[in-house]
């Protein structure tokens, strides 16, 4: 490619004002995760470890956030897989039904979160089964599965069909096909259908707060914390920290994306 | 229209020997068909059947009467629509605002960024992997009467007495939101710029387009479905958001979720949630429905 060209001065100030304007909050967050005051607020008071210390001495968080990932790594492997099949379907099977299946696979995309949520409340009331982790990662299962379906059915649908035919003609059977050619012919946007699903998961609130039994995710306890004015400042600590995780999936994601492609 | 080209294969199919995959078909479809039916078609219709009964009295599946009357309660207050209406309007400032800053953004990482894009983008995403709840908090750290904005104020002189209006009202959840879905609203723009063939403006260039004119009358064009699609993907969820005015929104930063969930929680009426969520439900399908006319979906996958 020719290089490019060069952005007008106001274009490239007005991109990294907005950048600025992006950062200034999480700059603010972290600025508080290491000021000596349990007080957010200006003038800061001093440097300090001590809310990353207390973090790793509040067990209540750090199964919170064990229950994150927990929900998080399940709910995205089921998210996952039923995302590509349903994209197997769609791009490979012709059927009376794909419009009603397409349909479907993206309403969780049109539902307001509420209203799901208290949806799901209602089944799970009506079903009888107790509010837990399961219900919350049922529910993220729901809301990741367009974008896993997507993400896979772009991948498959500009594929060319030769490759199965041919595997099928040497007398591979079907599900055999798919494991050994389909499947790694997805491969990429399976990972990144996965990590899709698990980020959507990791830091959902909204359908967790009313989908949460007794033990909760991350950000449902954090919820719960933000009226004790105290334990403010480890919160954000751990946020940050969580940021730092999340930053370095996406990088990897990013160099495995780049090596695939 | 496409669906000729379906019903043409169709016998096609039919007449072929039974297709080897048969059984692959059932057992792929099965699993996904029953997830979907199981936890969004019945919760859904579950819902809708509350929404017609006259209490939560007995079992949640008992038979009922089927009623309108939370209906005529919820269509009756007049305070009920208006808080759609705020909602509705709250929805549309926010999505128009994130796309319009969104645009220069996309326009920049397409055309101008060059091999730096990929890093912008990264850039841009970042925020995203933070805490939903604590960027939401940052705010109130932004707003608040002890906040950045009014230490930088009170600090240079500008004012003497810190400002209470900026946080817990509808500016606030409007500010924002329109931070948190900024970088979601950039990515189908950008989508749609990528197959924006650059020399199009060089052509342009050529026929002595200005760049302002080259902006509205090639980019723009071009981009629109992408623009179209980044409107209604902060509308959609923005018009059910009921955790961002339960932080920083106050009295007047209400919206439609927060009766919702109030309902379904504190003030335990779920008959009356649940038509509010049908009312909700009806009101965004049919926005959606609405949008889809307008841009014809089909625009924003072909070229």
């Amino acid at each position: 490619m020719s290089a490019s060209k060069r952005a007008a001065p106001a274009l490239r100030g007005y991109v990294w004002l907005l950048l600025f304007l992006l950062y200034l909050p999480i700059g603010l967050l972290f600025l508080f995760s290491v000021n000596a005051n349990t007080s957010l607020t200006f003038p800061l008071k001093g440097f300090t470890f001590q809310w990353y210390e207390k973090l790793f001495a509040t067990p209540a968080l750090l199964h919170a956030v064990g229950n994150s990932l927990l929900v998080a790594v399940g709910s995205s492997l089921v998210a996952t897989i039923l995302g590509t099949m349903i994209a197997i379907l769609l791009s490979r099977f012709e059927f009376r039904a794909k419009g009603l299946l397409t349909g479907l696979a993206t309403l969780p995309l049109i539902v307001p979160y509420v209203v799901l949520a208290v949806a799901l409340l209602v089944l799970f009331r009506a079903a009888g089964i107790p509010l837990s982790l399961v219900t919350i990662g049922l529910a993220h299962v729901v809301v990741a599965l367009p974008y896993t379906t997507l993400i896979v059915f772009a991948r498959l649908v500009g594929f060319d069909r030769g490759l199965e035919d041919a595997a099928m003609d040497l007398g591979a059977t079907y599900p055999r096909t798919l494991l050994l050619v389909l499947v790694p012919i997805a491969a990429p946007a399976i990972a990144s259908a996965w990590i899709t699903a698990f980020t959507v998961s990791f830091d959902e609130f909204a359908l967790a707060l009313f989908l949460a039994g007794k033990d909760p995710t991350f950000p449902v306890y954090l919820y719960g914390q933000l009226r004790f004015a105290t334990t403010l400042p480890v919160m954000i600590a751990t946020a940050v920290l969580l940021m730092a995780a999340s930053l370095t999936l996406i990088l990897g994601a990013e160099v495995i994306r780049r090596r695939a492609s | 229209m496409t669906a000729g080209a379906d019903v043409q294969q169709r016998p096609a199919n039919a007449r072929r020997p039974p297709d080897p995959r048969r059984r692959s078909f059932w057992l792929l479809s099965l699993p996904s068909t029953v997830a979907l039916a199981l936890f969004l078609v019945v919760p859904l219709l579950l819902m809708a059947a509350l929404s017609f009964r006259a209490d939560l009295s007995g079992q949640l599946l008992a038979p009922f009467a089927p009623t309108l009357k939370q209906y005529q309660a919820a269509f009756a207050s007049e305070g009920y629509w208006r808080l759609l209406g705020t909602s509705a309007l709250i929805a549309l400032g926010v999505a128009a605002i994130s796309t319009l800053l969104a645009y220069p953004i996309a326009f920049f990482l397409a055309f101008r960024a060059g091999r730096r894009a990929t890093i912008y983008l990264i850039l841009l995403l970042v925020p995203f992997w933070t805490s939903y709840l604590l960027r939401v908090m940052a705010w109130k750290l932004m707003l608040g009467s002890e906040g950045v904005i009014n230490s930088v104020l009170l600090g240079t002189g500008i004012i003497q007495t810190p400002l209470d209006a900026l946080l817990y009202n509808r500016g606030a959840v409007v500010v924002t939101l329109v931070y948190v879905w900024i970088p979601f609203a950039t990515l189908p723009i950008l989508a749609a710029m990528g197959r924006i063939d650059d020399r199009l403006h060089d052509a342009a260039a050529d026929l002595y387009a200005s760049p302002w004119q080259q902006l509205r009358r090639v980019t723009l064009p071009l981009s629109l479905p992408g623009v179209v699609a980044a409107f209604f993907m902060v509308f959609i969820p923005t018009v059910g958001e009921y955790v961002t005015p339960l932080l920083v929104g106050g009295p007047s930063g209400t919206m439609f979720g927060n009766i919702i969930q109030d309902f379904f929680t504190r003030a335990a009426n779920w008959p009356l949630g649940s038509a509010l969520s049908m009312v909700m439900l009806g009101a965004t399908l049919a926005l959606v429905m609405v949008g889809f006319r307008v841009v014809q979906p089909r625009r924003l996958i072909g070229r």
